[in-house]
């Protein structure tokens, strides 16, 4: 079939999949997401319920040295970027089963502005 | 806008709550912690037949370190000086509700056999709470109704995750009254409600 031939050439120029709801990812509104999202258990610079955010974009899993973690998220070798936060805040226990968080946020454009204010912080 | 100026709730339903409150301290500890998991629980009847999972203890342990967190922080607005009446009763009337929250958390996580999680020192909530930086009665109430919103938008995000629907209720209704508080509080600060339905969770 022709489109076999021509389906390794279109997938070439696109270096990989990128979710169109990433690609629109608006850090302002993921900020207003984050405070009244996320704001009960994380901070960007205290760790609360949950660890401190500031640097987690391209950092492991469950390595702020202070926090206490899952021994799922301890130990994980995820490292976080758009994709794994994409999925984590889609549903956390299918990235990492054993995860304590818990927490989901329906919608893709407010998980990609989240991901999108995220990386801002982390000066990525 | 002058602290003075602020107008808190104090109609029937605020003294209610202030008389519940009078009425948990005499029942003193015990007798209302058994009372409150049975008026949580009632209806879980999957709790049973074996529903309720490790995973689930997580999510109700979670939620137990968030009113841990939220009942320090209603005790720093309280002990700061800053709070006049009413809002000083109301504030902790809505504290009460999160110690009634939180007791009634911990009677399930036991009886689920888990381990509820500690309370941290005061110290440890002023300092992620920045509590050193409020200033007058205003700050107070503005990071109530950040915590309680973000309260009752972390037990709406956590439905979806609970195996047991009888303990996805449990956190509906918690959320419930996380609203009724951020509602509150809102309305003390003279906001303006949300012109949209739908605002909270998703
Ligand atoms: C109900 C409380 C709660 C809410 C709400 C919540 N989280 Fe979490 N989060 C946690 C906990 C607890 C952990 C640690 C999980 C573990 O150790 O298993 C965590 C971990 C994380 C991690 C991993 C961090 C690391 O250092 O590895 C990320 C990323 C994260 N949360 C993002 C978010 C975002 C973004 C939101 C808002 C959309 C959010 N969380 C809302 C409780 C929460």
């Amino acid at each position: 079939m022709n489109s076999r031939r021509w389906l390794p050439a279109a997938l070439a120029l696109v270096p990989a999949f990128v979710d169109p709801a990433l690609a629109n990812g608006n850090a302002e509104r993921g900020r207003d997401l984050y405070e009244s999202r996320c704001i009960s258990c994380h901070s960007l610079d205290a760790n609360r319920i949950g660890p401190k955010h500031r640097g987690v974009y391209g950092r492991k899993a469950g390595s702020v040295p202070e926090f206490t973690y899952s021994p799922a998220v301890k130990s994980s070798s995820v490292v976080w970027n758009d994709q794994t936060l994409m999925r984590w805040l889609t549903n956390p226990q299918e990235v990492i089963p054993g995860q304590r968080m818990n927490f989901r946020v329906s919608q893709p454009q407010d998980r990609a502005d989240i991901v999108a204010y995220l990386k801002k912080e982390s000066g990525q | 806008m002058t602290p003075s100026s602020i107008a808190v709730p104090t109609g029937p339903i605020a003294k209610g709550l202030i008389t519940e409150r009078r009425a948990f301290f005499r029942a003193a500890g015990a007798a209302t912690l058994s009372a409150t998991a049975v008026a949580l629980m009632a209806g879980c009847e999957s709790m049973a037949q074996g529903n309720m999972t490790a995973a689930d203890v997580n999510i109700l342990n979670v939620a137990l370190g968030l009113e841990h967190e939220a009942i320090n922080a209603y005790q720093l607005g309280a002990e700061s000086g800053l709070l006049q009446q009413p809002v000083l009763n109301t504030a902790v009337a809505f504290q009460t509700h999160h110690k009634e929250h939180r007791d009634a958390l911990i009677a399930t996580i036991r009886k689920m056999g888990g381990m509820p999680v500690a309370e941290k020192p005061k110290a440890e909530y002023a300092r992620a709470l920045n509590a050193g930086s409020l200033r007058n009665q205003a700050d107070v109430l503005k990071l109530a109704q950040r915590l309680e919103r973000g309260a009752a938008n972390a037990y709406l995000g956590v439905i979806p995750s609970f195996g047991d629907k009888g303990l996805a209720q449990v956190a509906a209704r918690l959320a419930a009254d996380e609203t009724m508080h951020w509602t509150a509080l809102t309305s003390a600060m003279g906001e303006m409600l949300p012109q949209k339905a739908l605002t909270f969770g998703a």
